[in-house]
């Protein structure tokens, strides 16, 4: 089995048992025969075939008028009507499709053909231009297959955008002789304009049996939820009008209505509006007095002002899409691409690819009784909503609604997500236009825990030669009641560690893992042999840390679990003279990072810095031996969101004479490099997800007027 | 012997070559000789004359949509009435929505009949109704009607099956065909086939059924709900097993099942085929067939290695150590298992064909369930073994959110309900999926307070809004005598000189009226001061409550009938708080600048929790069997008190509006609780402890305005009740006979809370935050806060 977990099965093959030499060349021998006879083979079964079949297709300069006619019997069987109690466990033959690694459903295209009738009238217009797109489109994409057999999902050739360009009873026995019709299972049609006089069916009327309908104008009766696929109905005027994104901001209008034909009715109601709220409402309808040559389709009248559409639709906060004789509108799209919210008024209507994208983030649905109160609903919005509302409408035109394209893929994907629900795209990436996705954390460890305290920590001690420190640093923290195990990270790899009877004698179990490079990410490592949440990172030469200390930090990680808790802290500062990023290691009143010589933190976040830190930085920080705790910072910051935690006053961690600022980080070029560092990751990242803060933790009692032996954390080093 | 292994190699190789051209044919489809595809892949063709194309619909057709001859749009809806009923339902066709506009949305239940009693679970049901805060005893006034007969149980092979239900509902005068009713039903059908049937006749009732299948669901009508047991608490509700996120995320089992097998009928071919996929190692899965009485009838050769094998294994343990945990189809399609794999953290995966998930309308079962194929059951090993990591450490957590949100109590679950019909009635106050699918849970979320993410503490971080720059400073007066005291003016002028100020309302709740404007310190912020009572008579969510004590009082105040102040009035969300930071002060706290100015940006930092100065604590006392309460110096806290803290408005709006009124009057009945419950509230949202922030330990003598506030609002029920949480105060230190009882007061506030709400939401935290060079030894002139420091 394939699958994307592998890297985690450590396991080599199983070792195949050596033959005797003399069978071996019988074997060599035999083998290559075979296989020389398969090749052989190859050549003579297939290169003809391949050539013989692609011939019809490889030719690139054929027209659409040249396609292959078929006769349509009288007599030919025609499919039952739709089913509507069709499900994909019913109706769907999910064996076709199969599991694969790469979780695709695999489509297949029929040729083009050209269908008459009994007396040779054609049945329907060969193919539009939008079908054709949209088979482009499909054929192009990662779901196509060109072999029959292996495809999971059929789609016909047969156009059936429009019901009124088509004959149905036809068409349906066009559908009918498929060769892999099979009453419609696994085959997908795609419609807009579904219905027709005198009752409008809110579903493509032609027979089709099982077959999935990807419709435009779905009502809540016909749509079969989770077999269908609801889509828009295409406005060619995407293609044709280039509408700029409008940024937030007043708009001249309120409310506008710019459809044509609207019912008599719904105009009434709108002009009513329109009396009543003055300027901010506009309905528009067909301009009647143009001069002969200006395309009436795009203009809109008011009186005798004329406007431009769909240009107009920028102009207005909200949009008004009625439904006419069908529920599905292609005004919906030009509104969305003009990024003015759609006030939806069609009961009963399915929006489109509402599986999957949340309408309520883009449009207010209105039902129709309520047209009268529009205004006053509509005025109940917040601003700031309106302009996610605005942002959010043009994003999804962008996404699903642009093009043929756009269309096809979406709705592609919204089936394959049905039949591996497993690997399916996210609500998030469905819906969150890019400038969210960009702007927003979505935190790994996103449910508020308090991890019990009872599984205590893992102290992980990075070493390379210093044993005298290093075992001083053991013998203190192993004083720590909660420490639950202490793994020292051996670095070098020219000397082996000190012999088992030489280590400190602690309570708590000691393991020693040995590295093979010398390098800084070694400390970050997922090691098994850390079996707790919590980590506790720190480096052979902190001594001063007392157990109180170190027991307090693990209580406050258990209050922070998802962020760096550690005792010295850092600040990054925006240097205006350089126009760069600095690294601060002075005393002062704000804290961004915390050094990972002495902190605690979630394992989680090892597997990040080990599998998914972005960018070069992993290796970039191997190579300079230096800045691993930054890029720890910047790696937790920027995927929580959220500040780290300083604990205690501690600013001395190695000697009581030390200075505060540690030896490492002392000298000056050491300093340049650190904001080297800084600024390389706020380019990897591409922003600065550091956050300022001015607290730190303390316990509850800390220089409390209060008797020191009642409380928890008595001995807190003041420096 | 070489010689035969000659002659068999070549007849081999022979055969080989034989099969190649002569059955080569079948075989080109072997990914082999795909080598063909990289020459051509035969995509849809570029045609020539592609451009030249007509389109689909020319322009005329799409953007005049209309059709003169058709039904006006009045009519058509009309028509829709008749046609659209019955199992064609949907709220447009079947649901009267003028009945919720008149009061907004109230659930009426029938009354209990004498003769009839339900069974444990539906009182729980209707208990949870009469609960809820959408609870009326009005018929006239209801939006939707929930009937007193128990329709729970539909089999009527049961005991719990009522009989004529069709005849006694036909007695009801409110029934009006179904319309606007609620039925829940758990179990329907029977023997063998287990259909959908209810055995009457539901009209245009809204439906709120377990194991709903998709063909008889009615979208946007129908509420689908998980199967409950009647153990299943109240209210509360047992927390999820999952506390800690293990990394990586496995544990002992990859994937488990124990159940029954079903040799025959419905649901028999997912059960009888479970079996295959145990591997016995990683990969559990049990059957027995022991199930009915006369199984041994139908017993087969696996039978009985199978029971020994079932009977080694331990439901609980399983489910505790398991990855996954398969949820099959029983008989009906949901089963308890859903429930349980789901509180345990055991990723479910659900191998129930055409069963309408739980709450589907809202939830997004895509983050917390694997949604399997019954006719897939082969692949589920390899399918669940490839999930990455990171997504089943999200998954598990997402299973304990869906959890605690939404299934762990019978409230929860009817409310869910509940809320999930109400959001249809006005879709634009309603909730976005976003808001069902995130912390900390559509309940929780009043679309009534903003349909606006941004508007609320808890999406800042998901969505890239921050909070507020500034704040509002809301100060509550109980006690002023004529003139402002001290304590008083110094409090404004020290919050006003915040940079982060952005406003001080003033809750005047005393008896007197406020002093004329001129009298108030001249601030460089706009102060605006409210009148507690009228307010109190204004608020149409209070009214009970605030009659309610008005009658108690009245005959101490013969005329004008005035309205005491509520202690909880204060958490009422006013109109004038403009900024999401509201820092809550009483009239006799004292607080600096820079105290202010440091706990306000700590806010910034967790503007979801309560950020505050002077803290109390809980701690479970063993020798009484409650939760005990105390004020006193501890390593703990608990409870910020509200008389100095910060806090985001909606908490407000919460406290209001989705606290019922029947806890706020309990609340109000008690002396100094309100706080308590403010703190409760905002950890059963948050299930995280409040935030201590450094304070100058100065004024820790007793709070010296009780005796005026007495004065001041005279009519109050009891003498302790006025008095404010006396923040710097240490009640332990308060020797006098009203300190003790405050505090046994507040003692019993917290116990009957924790009963409220099934469970003891406050959390403790062992922390508080200090500027970051707090009493450091450095130089004053480089702290920012020194004046935190004085003594």
């Amino acid at each position: 089995i394939m699958c994307a977990s592998a890297k985690y099965n450590t396991r080599g093959p199983a070792l195949i048992p050596r033959m005797k030499t003399k069978h071996r060349i019988y074997y060599i021998t035999l083998f290559s025969i075979v296989l020389l006879g398969l090749i052989a083979t190859g050549m003579f079964q297939f290169w003809p075939h391949s050539i013989e079949s692609s011939s019809d297709w490889t030719v690139e300069k054929r027209s659409v008028h040249d396609v292959p006619v078929v006769k349509l019997p009288v007599d030919s069987p025609i499919p039952e009507r739709g089913d509507l109690s069709c499900r994909m466990h019913t109706c769907f033959d999910v064996y076709r499709c199969g599991f694969n690694p790469k979780n695709k459903i695999k489509v297949y295209i029929y040729s083009l053909k050209k269908y008459v009738d009994e007396y040779g009238t054609l049945v329907s217009n060969t193919i539009s231009r939008e079908y054709n797109e949209l088979l482009t489109a499909i054929s192009d994409s990662e779901f196509y297959t060109d072999d029959v057999n292996r495809a999971c999902l059929f789609v016909p050739s047969i156009d059936v955008l429009n019901q009124n360009a088509l004959r149905i009873k036809e068409t349906a026995q066009a559908l009918a002789q498929l060769s892999r019709w099979d009453r419609g299972t696994n085959h997908l049609l795609f419609n807009m304009l579904p219905g027709g006089p005198p009752d409008y069916n809110t579903a493509l009327d032609v027979p089709r049996d099982r077959a999935l309908l990807a419709g435009g104008g779905f009502s809540t009766w016909t749509y079969r939820q989770g077999y269908d696929v609801s889509i828009p109905v295409y406005s060619p005027l995407s293609g044709e009008v280039d509408l700029p994104e409008r940024g937030p901001g007043p708009r001249r209008f309120f409310i506008l209505s710019s459809q044509m034909a609207l019912h008599p009715e719904y105009r009434l109601e709108l002009e009513a509006l329109q009396a009543e709220n003055g300027e901010s409402v506009l309905v528009l309808d067909k301009c009647t007095n143009l001069s002969d040559g200006v395309p009436a389709l795009r203009k809109r009248c008011y009186k005798n002002q004329v406007f431009d559409y769909p240009q107009v639709l920028q102009e207005s906060t909200f949009c008004v899409v009625l439904r006419g004789a069908r529920l599905g509108q292609a005004v919906l799209s030009d509104v969305l691409q003009a990024g003015c919210v759609p006030v939806i008024i069609a009961d009963s209507y399915i929006l489109p690819f509402s599986e999957v994208l949340d309408w309520k983030r883009a449009s207010v649905v209105i039902p129709e009784e309520k047209m009268p109160e529009m205004y006053s609903i509509l005025q109940s919005i917040p601003q700031r909503q309106i302009e996610e509302m605005q942002r959010q409408a043009r994003w999804f035109w962008e996404a699903y609604f642009r093009s043929m394209k756009a269309i096809a893929l979406a709705t592609l994907q919204i089936i394959n997500d049905r039949i591996y629900p497993y690997a399916a795209i996210s609500y998030e990436e469905w819906n969150d236009p890019p400038a969210v996705k960009w702007s927003s954390v979505s935190n790994p460890l996103f449910l508020p825990l308090i991890p019990p305290q009872s599984q205590g920590f893992t102290a992980v001690v990075l070493t390379y030669d210093r044993v005298e420190s290093l075992f001083r640093v053991i013998t203190e923290v192993s004083k720590v009641p909660s420490l639950s195990k202490l793994l020292v990270v051996w670095n070098n790899q020219n000397k082996n560690p000190p012999e088992d009877s030489l280590w400190p004698k602690i309570r708590v179990p000691l393991k020693v893992v040995r590295t093979a490079e010398n390098k800084l990410s070694n400390r970050f490592f997922p090691y098994d042999e850390i079996e707790t949440e919590a980590v506790l990172a720190i480096d052979d030469d902190i001594i001063m840390l007392t157990s109180d200390e170190l027991q307090f930090g693990y209580e406050v990680w258990r209050e922070f679990p998802d962020r760096l808790v550690g005792y010295p802290g850092r600040l990054h500062l925006w240097d205006h003279e350089m126009n760069k990023w600095k690294y601060e290691s002075e005393w002062t009143n704000e804290v961004s990072m915390v050094l990972t010589g002495a902190a605690f933190y979630h394992k989680y976040f090892n597997y990040l810095y080990t599998y998914k830190m972005p960018g070069d930085i992993k290796n970039w920080v191997d190579a300079h031996m230096n800045c691993e705790d930054i890029a720890m910072n910047f790696l937790v910051a920027n995927v929580t969101g959220k500040s780290v935690i300083k604990v205690t006053p501690r600013k001395k961690f190695k000697c009581p004479e030390c200075t505060a600022i540690d030896g490492l980080s002392l000298d000056q070029t050491h300093m340049v490099e650190r904001s080297e560092c800084i600024n390389k990751f706020a380019s990897v990242f591409g922003t600065m997800p550091l956050k300022v803060v001015e607290h730190r933790a303390d316990p509850v009692l800390y220089k409390d007027d209060f008797p020191e032996k009642l409380k928890s954390f008595p001995n807190i080093g003041s420096l | 012997m070489q010689t035969r292994k000659k002659y068999i190699f070549l007849t081999f190789l022979a055969s080989w070559l034989l099969l190649f051209f002569f059955g080569g044919d079948q075989l080109r489809r072997f990914a082999f000789f795909s080598g063909r595809k990289a020459e051509a892949r035969r995509n849809w063709p570029r045609w020539t004359d592609r451009t030249l194309l007509k389109s689909f619909a020319d322009p005329e057709e799409l953007q005049g949509d209309g059709d003169p001859s058709l039904l006006s749009p009045r009519e058509r809806r009309a028509a829709w009435l008749s046609i659209y009923r019955n199992s064609r339902c949907r709220m447009e066709t079947c649901f009267d929505f003028s009945r919720c506009e008149r009061n907004g949305f109230k659930v009426f239940t029938y009354p209990q009949e004498r003769g009839q009693p339900v069974s444990e679970t539906y009182g729980k049901i209707l208990s949870s109704i009469e609960r809820s805060r959408y609870h009326t005893l009005n018929p006239e006034e209801a939006c939707l009607f929930i009937l007193s007969i128990d329709t729970l149980d539909r089999d009527h092979l049961s005991g719990q099956y009522v009989r004529n239900v069709d005849e006694k509902i036909r007695g009801f005068p409110l029934w009006n065909g179904g319309r606007n009713h609620l039925i829940f039903n758990l179990y329907s059908g029977t023997w063998p086939s287990y259909t959908g049937e209810l055995g009457f006749d539901i009209g245009q009732a809204i439906l709120a059924k377990a194991s709903f299948d998709t063909e008889s669901f009615r979208p946007g009508f129908d509420v689908s709900i998980p199967l409950f047991s009647k153990d299943h608490p109240q209210r509360g509700g047992d927390r999820g097993w999952l506390h800690q996120d293990s990394v990586p995320p496995k544990k002992k089992y990859l994937l488990v099942f124990k159940g029954k097998r079903y040799l025959t009928g419905i649901g028999s071919g997912t059960r009888n085929a479970l079996h295959h996929i145990h591997n016995g190692k990683d990969i559990i899965s049990l059957t027995t067939c022991k199930h009915g009485k006369d199984w041994e009838k139908h017993k087969d050769t696996r039978c009985d290695k199978d029971n020994v094998d079932y009977e080694r294994f331990d439901y609980q343990e399983l489910l505790h150590n398991s990855t996954f945990c398969i949820v099959p189809r029983g008989r009906r399609l949901g089963s308890f298992r859903f429930l349980e794999a789901l509180q345990a953290a055991c990723i479910p995966v659900l191998l129930s064909d055409g069963w309408e998930l739980p709450f589907a309308e809202a939830i997004d079962w895509g983050k917390a369930a694997v949604v399997g194929s019954e006719r897939l059951l082969l692949q589920i090993p390899s399918t669940v073994r490839c999930i990455h990591p990171e997504r089943v450490l999200a998954f598990q957590q997402q299973t304990q959110f869906l959890w605690d949100a939404y299934f762990s109590s019978v409230d929860k679950i009817v409310h869910t309900t509940l809320e999930i019909i109400k959001d249809r009635l006005s879709p634009r106050r309603s909730r976005s999926r976003l808001l069902w699918n995130t912390l900390p849970g559509g309940l929780l979320v009043l679309p009534e307070f903003s349909t606006h993410l941004g508007d609320f503490p808890f999406y800042y971080l998901q969505h890239g809004y921050s909070p507020s720059k500034k704040f509002t400073a809301f100060i509550r007066v109980v006690s002023q005598p004529g003139s402002l005291s001290q304590p008083i003016l110094r409090l404004i002028q020290a919050v006003s000189g915040s940079q982060y100020c952005a406003q001080i309302v003033v809750l005047w709740s005393c008896e007197k009226p406020p002093p004329p404007s001129g009298k108030w310190p001249q601030s460089t912020v706009p102060l605006t001061i409210i009148q507690g009572r009228r307010k109190v008579r204004g608020a149409g969510g209070r009214q009970g409550s605030g009659t309610g004590a008005g009658a108690g009082t009245a005959t101490a105040q013969p005329h004008p009938p005035v309205l005491p102040p509520q202690p909880s009035h204060r958490f009422f969300p006013f109109e004038a708080i403009q900024t999401d930071a509201v820092l809550s002060l009483d009239e006799d706290t004292s607080l600096s600048t820079s105290e202010v100015d440091f706990a306000f940006l700590v806010w910034r930092s967790f503007p979801e929790r309560i950020v505050g100065f002077p803290t109390q604590s809980h701690f479970w006392d063993p020798e009484q069997g409650r939760w005990g309460y105390t004020s006193k110096w501890t390593n703990e806290l608990s409870i910020v008190l509200t008389a100095a803290a910060f806090y985001h408005r909606y908490y407000h709006s919460l406290f209001t509006e989705y606290l019922p009124a029947g806890l706020r009057e309990l609340v109000d009945g008690l002396a100094a609780c309100e706080d308590i419950l403010m703190n409760v509230l905002v950890a059963a949202v948050t299930k995280l402890p409040p935030i201590k922030v450094t304070q100058r330990k100065q004024h820790r003598e007793v709070v010296a305005q009780q005796a005026e506030c007495r004065d001041g609002a005279a009519g109050t029920p009891q003498p302790g009740q006025q008095s404010p949480s006396a923040p710097h105060s240490a009640p332990a230190k308060l020797k006098g006979t009203a300190g003790s009882r405050r505090f046994s007061q507040r003692q019993d506030c917290l116990n009957q809370l924790a009963d409220w709400f099934g469970y003891m939401p406050l959390l403790s935290s062992q922390l508080r935050l200090d500027p970051v060079l707090f009493k450091d030894q450095v130089s004053v002139l480089r702290k920012k806060y020194p004046g935190l420091e004085k003594p």
